[in-house]
């Protein structure tokens, strides 16, 4: 048991050195000034109609945000957990791509797919043969909308799945039987039952709604800063430090106040139920109105990608090369790449990266969750929001808190990628929790006793008992931390060095140098970035059916 | 016309065919009982009836309506489920309330059926528990508390209490037939054990392999079963499979145990050469621990004990006979005592408890 105890301490300290110190270097330097730490910043942002403006903002697109993101993501979800179709593992490793592409990738589908010249205007111009671009919703509410629905949607998607495809059917059929039709039983049998997952997910969404900040700045324009955003402002070109240290506080705070919430309402909204394995729930659309179901969903979610397929137009189309003379330049010239660096050695920086980040993230989410689990009540409120709020704090003010902290004696990670691969196992993390939680308060206590009475000792019981029911919901977690070291690019920028350069921040570089050339590398280096993620995440999905099993 | 009738019920899926060709009919108020082996079709039976699966072909008529391509929720059918489907989410309360909620009735009502459903199943105190707090028999209850509240035209019960242990079960079985009788409600019954389904049933029918193969009240069952499958189903041991090898005044057969003669039936399907199935009542055979020098008329029998069970009123003594076994009874403190393992016996059949069916099995 004291083992067990140890165990706890690890997430404890690496909390500590990689999370806590840090940013509490970066506020005391903003904050503390000359004359000691005082409250004076805050009084003037409190009394500040434009920072108050920022705030209400900021909470109020995130709702809208994720609303929406809610609204497309929970018909796929139903899609990926109740029906089984040729094709369905691509699909479902391809709608999770928007999650991690850059900023800067995604602005470049959004303007291929909309903007002035891009695709849907030329087609509506030519069709009804107009004179100017019918739609235009560049650096308007609409696009930050929508682009934050296009990223955060396939969180719903996997999560919510995730729980779907366990549910027992019968429990519909009950309630069918009963007398409630397709929607009545929707909304009284199995929302109720999907409520913890889709609170989680909704959770992400929102907290990553809440600190956007690359979508805002790059899509919406200034009238539309988040709270992110003015902290970078503050920060990088207003240089008031101490009012971006207060801002930065006043940003985690209602991020701690939102997850309280948050896990207040996970608390009584947690049933325990006998989830059934998913083989037992899925199946093939063979009544017409299935099949129609599942070819208008699969064209809803085809509709949704249309910015990254926009992206890969563009590349075929490119200066009417089909691309290939770009992704021939990627990998022909070294010396003319921007920082001597082969693109598959970039490529292998991203995957060792990830893969690293998913271990590590693996080990504090299960470990974090476990404990919260078993923590008392009291606690367990406190300790889930606690754990969860490096989500809420922006990777630029981590970033040049690692530079300030980690640059230094005692711990001097300078130059190491072990530095960069916390960075983004920090934001990786908080997926595991969301994921495993659910299924951790839903388990059957007596599994564990009955594994201990029959002889299983504590390590065995996870092994043999635990650890294959909770296997979904840590590969979930998994793709998602995977996904988020592949896409991550504000830390990244701040953090890497040259020979450890990622995807991301290549694509950013190629996009900085100027020619056609460069934009076509950058083209073909986010294609690139896309299929390699795609390939992850399918690669991630097998490891289901031949490791531990699904459930 | 009955009050359900199926006809020609056809399902199969990825080509193995679930259910082939079925048709019965109920009349109101009747309790019928679905008895076959697990995987013989009668849950995807149960599931068209409720329409949570559509026949490939064939007709369900329930009270001269065709109910073919009705949804689940239009049909007023009630099912329950072999692992009850109660929902986790909610309180007893909320789960014998769902179809009443459905039928939008005013609350005052709902209070009262839940209440009158709840008092009627024995769990009266039990209103606000959750369903995780509830024993095994409790949740069995429930289930049936709420598929009775809306009160449904035919009820589908499958398998329902499969999951408790047998004197829980026993308790139930009467419970149940008491309730469902009280209510009036036509049932349909799915088991695989022949006791349930004494208890339970007005009229059985008997699965196998998708088809019907016979229906008839209990008592019509035992006295004729119509094959070997549904003797072995009712309980039967001694089922030998055999061929005639000659069909003179008698019909001589050759079966595991050896060659066993009896009477000519009437009727035909006993020529020479012809596969049929033997039926034995354990009853009628008589056991002598004297071994037989002779065997005149063939049906007196060698063979060593292998068990013997202690039953209270008898011992159920299984022997070894040429290259197959027989069952039999022997009556306890009986002159003779028991025959011990081991020990070679001679058995002689009652020529009144031998049974011949038509086709091997």
């Amino acid at each position: 048991m004291t083992a067990g105890r140890l165990l706890f301490l690890l997430p404890l300290v690496y909390l500590a050195i990689f999370f806590v110190y840090p940013l509490g270097s970066i506020l005391e330097r903003s904050l503390g000034g000359e004359s000691g730490f005082g409250f004076d910043p805050f009084k003037v942002l409190l009394n500040d109609s434009y920072y108050l403006g920022r705030i209400w903002f900021t909470v109020w697109q995130a709702v809208i945000s994720t609303l929406l993101t809610l609204a497309v993501g929970l018909p796929a979800a139903f899609l990926f957990a109740r029906y089984e179709f040729p094709g369905k593992t691509l699909l479902k490793a391809i709608s999770t791509l928007p999650f991690v592409m850059p900023t800067i990738v995604v602005a470049m589908g959004f303007t291929a797919l909309f903007g002035s010249q891009g695709i849907v205007n030329s087609a509506l111009e030519s069709m009804f043969g107009l004179d100017e671009p019918p739609v235009r919703i560049s650096n308007s509410l609409t696009i930050i909308f929508m682009a934050h629905a296009f990223y955060n949607y396939a969180i719903i998607v996997r999560i919510v799945s995730a729980l779907w495809s366990n549910l027992d059917p019968n429990l519909e059929h009950s309630a069918k039987v009963l007398g409630a039709g397709p929607f009545r039983t929707f909304y009284h049998v199995t929302l109720p039952m999907l409520l913890p997952a889709i609170a989680s997910a909704s959770l992400l969404a929102f907290a990553f709604s809440f600190t956007s900040f690359g979508v805002v700045l790059v899509l919406g324009g200034p009238e539309f800063a988040t709270l992110e955003v003015a902290i970078y402002e503050l920060t990088a070109k207003l240089f008031r430090l101490p009012l971006a240290g207060a801002l930065s506080i006043i940003q985690l705070g209602f991020t701690y106040f939102f997850l309280l919430l948050y896990s207040r309402f996970q608390e009584q909204s947690v049933v325990r139920m006998d989830l059934k394995p998913r083989e037992a729930t899925s199946r093939k659309p063979v009544r017409l109105w299935d099949k129609v179901l599942v070819i208008a969903m699969v064209l809803v979610l085809l509709a949704m990608l249309s910015p990254l397929i926009a992206l890969v137009v563009r590349w075929i189309t490119f200066d009417g090369g089909f691309g290939t003379a770009q992704m021939a330049n990627l990998f022909s010239d070294e010396r003319r790449s921007y920082f001597h660096l082969s693109p598959v050695k970039i490529i292998w920086n991203s995957l060792r990266f990830a893969l690293t980040t998913v271990a590590i993230s693996l080990v504090v989410g299960t470990i974090i969750s476990y404990f919260i689990t078993n923590a008392r009540r009291r606690w367990r409120n406190m300790a889930d929001a606690l754990v969860m709020l490096p989500l809420g704090v922006s990777a630029v003010t981590l970033g040049f808190g690692y530079i300030i902290a980690l640059g230094r004696p005692p711990l001097d990670l300078r130059g190491s990628w072990l530095i960069l691969v916390i960075a983004h196992s920090l934001v990786a993390y908080p997926f595991v929790i969301r994921s495993l939680l659910p299924v951790l308060k839903g388990m059957n206590p007596n599994l564990r006793e009955a594994a201990a009475v029959l002889g299983a000792s504590p390590s065995k019981v996870f092994l043999l008992v635990e650890l294959p029911m909770i296997a979904p919901a840590l590969l979930v977690g998994a793709t998602f931390a995977f996904a988020v070291s592949m896409g991550e690019f504000g830390a990244s920028l701040i953090l890497v060095r040259a020979e450890f350069t990622t995807m991301p921040v290549a694509i950013f570089r190629f996009l900085g140098l100027p020619g056609a050339s460069n934009l076509g590398m950058a083209l073909g280096m986010s294609v690139l970035l896309m299929a390699v993620v795609a390939v992850g995440f399918i690669a991630i999905e097998r490891f289901r059916y031949k490791g531990v099993g699904g459930f | 016309m009955a009050l359900l009738s199926v006809s020609g019920l056809h399902k199969s899926f990825s080509g193995v065919s679930a259910v082939d060709g079925v048709s019965f009919s109920a009349e109101t108020g009747e309790l019928l009982c679905l008895l076959g082996p697990s995987g013989c079709g009668k849950t995807t039976m149960l599931r068209m009836l409720a329409g949570l699966e559509d026949p490939d072909s064939g007709t369900i008529e329930f009270d001269d309506r065709t109910m073919n391509g009705l949804a689940p929720q239009q049909r007023g059918f009630g099912l329950m489920f072999q692992d009850l489907a109660l929902f986790p989410h909610m309180d007893v309360f909320g789960n014998v309330a769902f179809g009443l909620r459905m039928q939008k009735l005013p609350s005052a009502q709902v209070q009262a059926r839940v209440q009158e459903l709840l008092d009627l199943v024995e769990l009266g105190g039990l209103a606000s528990r959750k369903v995780h707090e509830l024993s095994g028999g409790e949740r069995q209850r429930v289930a049936l508390a709420r598929s009775l509240a809306p009160a449904p035209r035919l009820l589908m019960l499958d398998e329902p209490l499969g999951s408790l242990d047998r004197a829980l079960r026993e308790s139930l079985q009467n419970q149940v037939r008491r309730i469902l009788k009280e209510v009036g409600v036509t049932s349909i019954y799915v088991t695989h054990d022949r006791d349930e389904a004494f208890t339970m049933a007005d009229r059985l029918i008997f699965m196998n392999h998708g088809r019907i193969i016979q229906t008839g009240t209990p008592e019509e069952a035992v006295a004729n079963p119509a094959d070997g499958f549904v003797a072995r189903t009712l309980g039967f041991k001694n089922v030998l499979p055999g061929v005639v090898i000659d069909d003179g005044e008698a019909l001589k057969i050759e079966c595991s145990v050896g060659l066993i003669t009896v009477p000519k039936p009437p009727g035909s399907g006993t020529e020479k050469g012809s596969e049929i199935t033997l039926l034995v009542d354990e009853s009628g055979i008589s056991m002598s621990g004297i071994p037989a020098d002779k065997t005149p008329d063939g049906n007196l029998l060698q063979g060593v004990v292998i068990e013997r069970v202690f039953r209270g009123d008898r011992y159920e003594v299984r022997v070894q006979v040429g290259k197959g076994e027989l069952y039999c009874h022997t009556v306890a403190g009986a002159a003779s005592g028991p025959a011990q393992s081991g020990q070679s016996v001679t058995l002689a059949f009652n020529l009144g408890s031998v049974r011949v069916f038509q086709g091997g099995n």
